[in-house]
């Protein structure tokens, strides 16, 4: 199929879609209204539903009740509005019901700004809403990768029956570059006869479903959270994405990161490879479960010398990084978290003047 | 002479978890009978709130969500915008409607979503112990209110009714209440208008009904229904306030 | 007459909106407890009982049934015809 030059946020619309999901809902936030903006035109063209929401909280229990039904089911939204989406996914992870969040984060805390951020990673990994769930978050460096990782989003929703969640930050949603769709995919048809609320008649049945997340005996609430727990540790073994750059070569520095800053980082790597210093990188492309032992196992070249965490934050991923390098080589962290990404540059000097002592 | 009266076929067998004399029940069984009635027990989705009436699902035999406190019209708006074709009632309580869920009630009602809600007004927070809610009378004692409602630091008693009639969307918005037989029959008629709204894809239906809390009021069964009729009824006047043929 | 007024004690929680409602003065609160440890109601006197429903309207919990085959009277068959 041709590629056809698309927006971030367009062509994620479009992936889900694609991926046969025909049902949106969302709240207007920069930097990701055009998702919005486009699948109002484009969901009608499919008999697909679009709905704007009064407020992310509205729209997070909208996608939680089509949900339910067993229909696939998207929305789309930045930072603020994904905290206020954060206890319908604890709710939808509690219920075990599958469904797509993308955040394309911009900076925080607060208000902050509207330009990329990678400073939800916390949020996103480590639980924003309450209780022991986790997110399986997958985090893209461009607009083909995140229409990949949309559109695959929703087979992992189904597999584990709970929320998936893309993270990009805003450049990821901005940007404009070349991008195909899979010509022939077929979105494989959801098993959701034996727990959603479909309507018996639907089912053919005289069992009625229930989907619900409180459990007020102690035993059962535990039980439930054993098998959630079972899910994700199978997601640790059976979901676990990263990409390896120039970790072939003899790397005295390795880089850990991902989204568009592992992009810039990319390019510093290509730069200072031509100049004779070999630097290695892993990018997560799942932010959970994280590439734990890809990274032990990079920071153990005897080559290594500093593991170095660059993010659009204020250093986050870097605690996960330390926490699985286990002690071989300092970790630290290198980012800026305004809106201003580091430029190859800055990031060569950093790289070099780690390396000087 | 006389004549039968049997459990509603959409009721489960299961016995309430509701204190004695509480309202609830009545309105669960005029639902059912309602859901019996219309045919429609096997496309229904309900919705239950957080409340005393949280475990509606295990008193109703039809497939059943169970959302997060007020958010039980935006799982409704999910349900019958991808699945319209599915019948979805929510069963709210004032503190879940009219207090956390209010956004949510009055944009639902706004956009005119075609399912049905069953408000239950009893001037009180019944699961977590008698807390004052949005619908809690002046002076009416509530563990949050030791010394009763006061109206000059949290406001008047919000009247639901009133305030979703005057969205421009058509709609049905009923004023009920079960205190005595005679208003259980027409609160039951005023019900089933409401699901009959949704059945024919026409139009939001909304119905209160304004219920005891004997427990957390702090009377009897029957000295709560004497004091709803006396002191809820004139504050929240029954009729019908909206239908969409206006 | 085959009309049964029934009422399931262990269903009953002793609420007495049925003893208020009805017509006929036919319940009461009984004075033995139930295995739930409610005082449930019961009809002290069942012949008054006229089966006018109104105790089953107002009950919450469903306690009361009137089962059996109303006494079809001949047009009233035609009718359901």
């Amino acid at each position: 199929m041709a590629k056809v030059l698309m927006k971030g946020n367009e062509a994620i619309g479009e992936a889900a879609i694609r991926a046969g999901c025909k049902n949106y809902f969302a709240y207007p936030i920069t930097p990701q209204s055009e998702v919005a903006e486009y699948l109002a035109k484009r969901m009608p063209e499919v008999d697909g539903v679009f709905l704007q929401g009064e407020s992310e909280v509205a729209v997070g229990y909208m996608i939680f009740g089509a949900a339910a039904c067993g229909e696939r089911v998207m929305t789309t939204s930045s930072s603020p509005g994904v905290s206020l989406m954060s206890e319908a996914i604890s709710y939808i992870a509690g219920a075990r019901c599958p469904a797509v969040f993308v955040n394309i984060m911009r900076g925080g805390p607060g208000l902050g700004g509207i330009l990329p951020s990678q400073a939800d990673y916390f949020q996103a990994t480590k639980g924003g809403g309450h209780g022991d769930y986790r997110l399986l978050v997958m985090a893209p460096e461009g607009v083909q990768e995140a229409v990949d990782m949309t559109m695959k989003a929703f087979d992992l929703a189904e597999k584990y029956r709970g929320p998936v969640m893309i993270m990009g930050d805003g450049l990821i949603g901005q940007m404009m570059e070349p991008v195909e769709f899979p010509e022939d995919f077929t979105p494989t048809p959801m098993n959701n006869d034996d727990w959603a609320t479909s309507g018996m008649a639907t089912r053919g049945t005289d069992k009625r479903n229930l989907v619900k997340s409180l459990f007020l005996d102690p035993k059962q609430l535990n039980d439930h959270n054993l098998l959630l727990k079972a899910g994700y540790d199978r997601m640790r073994q059976e979901e676990v994405r990263y990409e390896g750059y120039n970790t072939d070569a003899e790397y005295k520095l390795l880089i850990v990161s991902y989204g568009t800053m592992s992009r810039v980082c990319k390019t510093a790597i290509d730069t200072m490879k031509e100049e004779g210093l070999e630097i290695g990188m892993v990018r997560p492309q799942t932010l959970f479960p994280f590439p734990e032992q890809a990274i032990h196992d990079a920071a153990a070249k005897e080559s290594c010398s500093h593991v170095v965490s660059i993010e659009l934050s204020m250093g986050q991923m870097v605690e996960d990084v330390d926490r699985c390098v286990k002690g071989q080589r300092p970790v630290t962290w290198y980012g800026e978290c305004g809106g201003d990404i580091p430029t190859p540059e800055e990031i060569i000097d950093h790289v070099k003047s780690l390396l000087k002592n | 002479m006389g004549k039968t009266f049997s459990k509603p076929e959409a009721l489960t067998d299961a016995h309430t978890h509701y204190c004695p004399g509480c309202t609830h029940g009545i309105v669960h069984r005029l639902v059912a009978e309602v859901i019996d009635e219309l045919g429609i027990r096997e496309n229904t989705v309900g919705i239950a709130p957080v409340g005393c009436a949280v475990m509606a699902y295990n008193y109703f035999d039809c497939d059943f969500q169970e959302a997060a406190h007020g958010r039980a019209p935006a799982m409704a708006t999910g349900i019958k915008r991808v699945r319209p074709d599915l019948m979805a009632f929510t069963y709210q309580g004032d503190g879940d409607l009219a207090s956390i869920g209010m956004g949510e009630i009055v944009h639902a009602a706004n956009r005119g979503e075609k399912f049905t809600t069953i408000f239950i007004n009893n001037a009180i927070y019944g699961m977590t112990g008698g807390q004052m809610a949005p619908t809690t009378m002046p002076g009416q004692r509530a563990t949050t209110a030791p010394a009763g409602r006061d109206v000059e630091a949290t406001g008047m008693p919000i009247r639901m009714c009133e305030l979703l009639s005057t969205l421009a969307t058509p709609g049905y918005i009923s004023r009920q209440t079960v205190l005595k037989p005679k208003y259980v029959n027409k609160a039951k008629k005023a019900i089933k208008k409401a699901f009959e709204y949704q059945k024919e894809n026409r139009c939001y239906s909304f119905v209160e009904i304004v219920s005891t809390c004997p427990t957390n009021w702090g009377m009897t069964p029957l000295d709560s229904l004497k004091w709803a009729e006396d002191t809820l009824l004139p504050y929240y006047p029954l009729g019908e306030f909206k239908t969409p043929e206006e | 007459m085959a009309l049964k007024h029934v009422i399931e004690t262990e269903r009953c929680k002793g609420c007495g909106l049925c003893v208020d409602v009805c017509p006929k003065d036919v319940l009461e609160i009984s004075d033995t407890v139930s295995a739930k440890g409610y005082f449930p109601a019961v009809q002290a006197r069942p012949d008054d009982c006229i089966h006018c429903t109104l105790c089953c309207v107002m009950c919450p919990d469903v306690a009361i049934t009137i089962t059996g085959s109303e006494e079809k009277t001949a047009e009233k068959t035609m009718e359901e015809k």
